[in-house]
């Protein structure tokens, strides 16, 4: 299926789930309420005419400071920010992350049968950081679930076993969310900065 | 599993009495790793035995984190590339190829043809020096040392291409958003084929000494199993996969580059056993090999890099000092003359290498050196602060890594940077399978089970 009747296709099936939808690059996605994903992804998994087979991509991304970081400046030091030149011009623009939430969990989905992609995006906000486990439908959720948790500190309900995978137990935060610095350590022996 | 240690939290508790005789049994706890010869990289498992059966497992992976992900939105668009060299390292220009053929989607750019062709060329060739080591040194650890020595042997004559080409063997960089680093060195396609016949020559020396050998087959076959419908849940790709018998594989199925006009097979096995995993290893080199040779064939020509038309050849280091004094008269008709393990390009090969966007790639030398408006660009391209700049969006775009799957997913808010970076690291999702794996097999069937995972610490950990 090509992009556009793929998004059609669950657009008709879920029409109070879909929030939004684009083919950005020719990557279509579609934007969905928390509540239906469960829902969504095993009409993806099991519809005969999508057979979505694998779960390629699980991860998400803090939108908390996109458009909002500080031009860099020209020598760090003297905090004069360089201006931005100008940017290459979009055609048919992206339509932007989804709004009012910091949180949007991004899913891949590939069917080996059919040969296209589906790309799922569900915003999360920050009080309420849960969404379903798809472990349930994938396997290999499993972990990539961990690692969402562990970098973003959003938790799955239903998941098995939630608990860190890159970082160590004693670890605090969460190293992808924005408001982490970047050159913060924690080590667990060692000088600490 | 003379080396196996055991830490005092998991205490070893051998059963003293016997099973028939109806007494107490108890499980026994062995700790692998992180820091064991055959974990490859640094990984620690923990398992539970019965006897010498594995019952249960438990992986503990990111003991090489380094925060890849984070880095990558701190620094430019061209300066990721560094860091994608250091995800699977024994492929590296794969990583580099995926990752700039993603900015590249964002941008909708397409590179000219013969960069195209020189991109499907070191893949390949990295992908042969991956699945080299992956087999060495898994019958390496079964006892087979010869055969380890001879594919590095191979591996070392390729990685002196990889050397020829981009003046590193491990950490290449080679790859630009919009083009490469510079074109092949005049003497590649020659250089390749003699490598490639050393290569084969290893390869049939291998082959003879593990294929039918009874010892290799015996701990190969059988182990490890996994079913193609287990293999796919979990999200395995790459040669992986296709040892269940799936038939998926980035390079046919969502064709990138040029490789729907380059011959080659997909080779598949049935049984998703240790031994097909390495069988399909094997038929993939020799297909790798099939690519490159046909698109060493079919690329178009590169430059001639002195064409008497283009005026006299000056090396482009002699043509800094000519323009820092501000003698522009000398280099003014010359062409510029670029180690190609060096950064840049002249006029003669810039066009077929890199993409005529002024706001992506850099000049080619004669201007950077030769004129205001190739500084200009040169430095709008290099300073801190400035670099390519792409437009809001999200992109996800996949290649075929010698692992499988590798995917990149690259969400820009049309600064200086990527905002958010993903990988799909391949052998993640074989990671996350490797409990099932295991399970029921026996303690030492964890080696080559787990040397045919191919576990990269690198794009595992990130």
């Amino acid at each position: 299926m090509n992009p556009s009747s793929l998004i059609e296709s669950v657009k008709d099936h879920f029409p109070e789930g879909v929030l939004a939808f684009h083919a950005y690059r020719g990557d279509a996605t579609v934007v969905l309420r928390r509540s239906a994903l469960l829902e969504v992804a095993r009409f993806l998994k099991q519809d005969p005419a999508l057979q979505m087979n694998f779960l390629m991509d699980l991860t998400a991304v803090d939108y908390s400071t996109f458009g909002k970081r500080p031009a860099r400046a020209f020598f760090s030091s003297s905090g004069v920010a360089v201006r931005p030149f100008a940017q290459i011009p979009d055609e048919a623009p992206w339509p932007g992350p989804p709004p009012g939430s910091r949180f949007a969990v991004v899913y891949h989905f590939f069917s080996t049968a059919h040969k296209h992609r589906l790309r799922l995006v569900v915003p999360v906000e920050e009080a309420h950081a849960e969404v379903d486990s798809l472990t349930d439908l994938w396997l290999g959720a499993n972990w990539l679930e961990r690692e969402v948790w562990d970098m973003f500190g959003i938790s799955f309900k239903g998941h098995p076993d939630l608990k860190r995978i890159l970082m160590y137990e004693e670890f605090e935060g969460h190293p992808l969310r924005k408001d982490y610095p970047v050159d913060k350590r924690q080590p667990l022996i060692g000088p600490v900065n | 599993m003379e080396q196996t240690e055991t830490t005092s939290t998991l205490e070893t508790i051998t059963s003293s009495v016997d099973d028939s005789a109806g007494g107490e049994t108890r499980d026994m706890i062995l700790n692998i790793g992180p820091a064991h010869p055959a974990m490859h990289g640094i990984v620690r498992i923990v398992v539970r035995l019965d006897g010498e059966q594995v019952e249960e497992v438990e992986t503990e992976i990111g003991y090489l984190h380094r925060g890849f992900e984070k880095m990558a939105e701190t620094v430019d668009y061209n300066g990721v590339i560094p860091y994608t060299d250091r995800l699977n390292y024994v492929s590296p220009l794969i990583n580099n190829m995926g990752y700039c053929m993603t900015v590249e989607k964002l941008l909708e750019l397409s590179v000219p043809e013969r960069c195209h062709y020189i991109r499907v060329i070191l893949s390949e060739i990295s992908r042969i020096s991956d699945h080299l080591t992956c087999v060495g040194a898994t019958a390496m650890e079964l006892g087979a040392f010869t055969v380890f020595l001879y594919m590095i042997k191979a591996r070392e004559y390729l990685w002196d291409l990889v050397e020829k080409v981009t003046g590193a063997r491990l950490t290449v960089t080679y790859c630009r958003v919009g083009g490469v680093k510079a074109d092949l060195p005049e003497d590649f396609a020659e250089a390749c084929h003699k490598a490639f016949e050393e290569t084969r020559t290893v390869l049939s020396e291998s082959d003879k000494l593990l294929t039918r050998n009874r010892i290799f087959v015996d701990r190969m076959a059988g182990t490890g199993v996994i079913s193609s419908d287990d293999a796919v849940a979990y999200g395995i790709t790459g040669p992986f996969l296709r040892a269940t018998g799936a038939e998926y594989d980035v390079r046919k199925d969502c064709p990138y580059s040029v490789y729907d006009r380059l011959p080659f097979d997909v080779p598949v096995g049935s049984r998703g056993d240790n031994m097909d995993r390495y069988l399909v290893r094997m038929e993939e080199m020799e297909q790798s090999m099939r690519i490159v040779e046909a698109a060493l064939r079919d690329m178009p020509r590169g430059p001639v890099l002195v064409d008497p038309g283009s005026g006299r050849p000056i090396p482009a280091a002699q043509m800094v000092d000519l323009a820092k004094v501000g003698n522009i008269g000398a280099i003014a008709g010359g062409s510029a003359v670029v180690g190609p393990t060096l950064e840049g390009s002249g006029h003669a090969e810039h066009p077929s290498i890199a993409v005529d966007d002024k706001r992506v790639f850099l000049p080619p030398k004669e201007d950077t050196y030769g004129n205001i408006e190739g500084l200009m660009q040169q430095f709008k391209l290099v300073m801190f602060g400035h670099g390519v700049r792409v437009p809001q969006g999200e992109v996800y775009f996949p290649v075929e890594g010698a692992n499988g799957e590798l995917g990149f997913y690259l969400v820009s808010d049309g600064g200086g940077g990527p905002y958010r970076l993903r990988v799909r690291p391949p052998c993640f999702a074989i990671m996350s399978a490797l409990s099932q794996l295991l399970t029921g097999d026996m303690v030492a069937d964890i080696v080559p089970t787990f040397g045919s995972v191919n576990m990269i610490g690198g794009e595992l950990d990130r």
